[in-house]
């Protein structure tokens, strides 16, 4: 019973999200069944939360590395929380816009949240940029092949990549290193990329007959019995 | 000096140009902007400064990483204040996306679909200002929504910088008319799927709340059937790969992506396939994409920061490489 049912749902369900795509009358039947995904995603809102507070406070309580930062996370989290479902700080009354100009949540948002996002993103520049200096290397074949196309690729975005093979003439055009950084992006990478695509695709595929047909039973947790 | 004293000193210098130019910009100051004299003095002290450090690669002694940070902060920031302009190649794919907004009739409808939030703002910000820009200039309409929480407000950052423009507040844009922002919805890619039968059923009402059916522009906007044309703006899951997968394989759409640097390569397989007519690719399509429009925008103004980075990436690449070779070949000298 406990198994049985969990696996008869992912039967049916699975199924019928299979027949919606092929026999045009199921099709509402499938977009149907795609709202309770919306319903689960509503519990998943408070698992998160729930989640988050519970990591932060254990750290905070048993005064874990860096224990400070989860202070800052939970005041930040609950904090946007009420001025979003409270509208504290809000001009006009609880049916004015959450967004409006002067609002808290905008404010904090245009101010906080937006700053905050690009600077850790921006992070990247600088890590990508000590990690290539220190893990790029030629050390075989294939890490050989990987950092010249790299290398092509990163000069075929820069003024100086057209400045060093600029003089190579029009007839030979496909050996200037912009040129080359367009042909690696539309053919050794379409190709890599599309083997990685059809392979995803492919496992997909046999997962999902897996899962319906109920011989992969690890989603239920405990051992495959 | 310590490194805590040094780490310190390097924030206090950030925060005090910070402090400066927070100050110019609150009293109205002009830009700084160097002479070109002085911009390729900075240009040959940093090659100079490159030289000196594989001067000492191959003597043995290696940077530390936080000489790399620098150099890259450097190589980021110093650009933002030169006179010089980048020479900006149109790809294919832009110009194809391009020249599929510009075959579409005046008043076609436009769907725009923000999958991206702050993080990736800013490479794709600008992207969607310079789209919305377009639009408007071809008197399309313009319907949007997005995937991801926050894609809404950025969609209102960018209609706010857009309509902010004289040539926009010229046109006397009216939202719910001209534009409407439909806002968040969740469920992923069954969003997509679901919009394939009912946009009503997915966004009852629009960002401000006002019913979906009280909005002039969507009030006859059934499903996919009545859109003209698509755009996403994605950074990940959910976004671009489902769009193509559900509303341009099942619906039918026309569909352009408009992508992080990262993402981009993965779509190219869509674009070849004839999935999708065009795509803009991190910064640098950004600022294709503003190039052709004929407004110099964010990505415009950034790409030369993006070069300069490139290059010193360029640059510690092979320095990283001597030092490995030189290396090699010491250690295979002793065990000689």
């Amino acid at each position: 019973m406990k198994r049985g049912v969990p696996l008869i749902i992912t039967f049916v369900v699975g199924t019928v999200l299979i027949f919606s795509v092929f026999i045009p009358p199921m099709e509402n039947l499938g977009e149907n069944f795609t709202l309770f995904f919306d319903i689960i995603a509503v519990f998943a809102f408070f698992l998160g939360g729930g989640n988050l507070l519970r990591v932060h406070l254990t750290k905070l309580t048993r005064r874990k590395r860096d224990w400070e930062y989860s202070i800052v996370t939970i005041v930040g989290f609950f904090f946007m929380l009420a001025c979003g479902l409270f509208k504290i700080g809000n001009p006009g009354d609880i049916s004015a816009s959450l967004t409006a100009e002067g609002s808290w949540f905008q404010t904090i948002y245009d101010n906080v949240f937006v700053p905050l996002g690009s600077t850790m993103y921006a992070l990247l520049a600088f890590f990508v940029a000590s990690a290539s200096y220190r893990a790029f290397r030629a050390k075989n074949r294939e890490a050989t092949i990987l950092l010249i196309a790299a290398f092509i690729i990163l000069l075929g975005r820069t003024p100086l990549g057209t400045f060093v093979t600029g003089w190579i003439p029009d007839s030979f055009s496909v050996l200037q290193i912009p040129n080359l950084a367009i042909w690696i992006m539309n053919s050794p990478n379409l190709a890599g990329q599309r083997a990685i695509m059809i392979g995803i695709g492919l496992g997909v595929v046999s997962m999902s007959l897996r899962l319906i047909l109920g011989i992969e039973r690890t989603y239920l947790g405990g051992e495959d019995k | 000096m310590s490194t805590k004293a040094k780490e310190i000193l390097a924030i206090t210098i950030i925060v005090i140009f910070c402090l400066i130019f927070y100050i110019r910009k609150v009293n109205g100051g002009e830009g700084i902007l160097f002479s070109s004299l002085v911009a390729w003095l900075v240009i040959g002290a940093m090659v100079l400064s490159l030289v000196w450090i594989l001067i000492l690669t191959i003597r043995g002694r290696l940077i530390s990483r936080r000489v790399v940070f620098i150099y890259v902060g450097i190589a980021l920031a110093l650009p933002l204040f030169m006179p010089f302009t980048q020479r900006i190649p149109i790809s294919p794919e832009v110009r194809a996306l391009y020249n599929s907004v510009e075959t579409l009739k005046p008043g076609s409808k436009v769907l725009i679909s923000f999958d991206f939030d702050p993080p990736s703002a800013p490479e794709l910000q600008p992207m969607a200002e310079s789209f919305i820009r377009l639009c408007f200039e071809r008197d399309l309409k313009v319907i949007i929504m997005g995937l991801w929480p926050q894609g809404p407000q950025q969609a209102n950052m960018a209609l706010e910088k857009v309509l902010s423009d004289e040539k926009m507040k010229v046109k006397n844009l009216q939202y719910g008319e001209d534009y409407v922002n439909l806002g968040f919805q969740t469920g992923n890619e069954f969003v997509i799927q679901r919009m394939g039968s009912s946009f009503e059923s997915m966004f009852p009402t629009d960002y401000r709340g006002t019913a979906y059916d009280s909005l002039p522009l969507v009030r006859n906007v059934k499903n996919f059937s009545n859109i003209d044309y698509s755009f996403n703006l994605s950074a990940g899951f959910p976004g671009s790969v489902e769009w193509v997968q559900i509303a341009v394989d099942r619906y039918g759409v026309q569909l352009g992506l408009g992508n992080t640097a990262v993402q981009a390569p993965q779509m190219y397989t869509y674009l070849n396939a004839g999935q999708i007519t065009g795509i803009l690719g991190g910064m640098n399509g950004g600022a294709e994409f503003e190039f052709l429009c004929k407004y110099k925008g964010k990505a415009t103004k950034f790409m030369l920061s993006q070069s300069f980075a490139h290059m010193i990436v360029i640059a510690f690449i092979i320095i990283g490489n001597v030092a490995f070779f030189l290396g090699g070949r010491k250690s295979a000298l002793k065990k000689s």
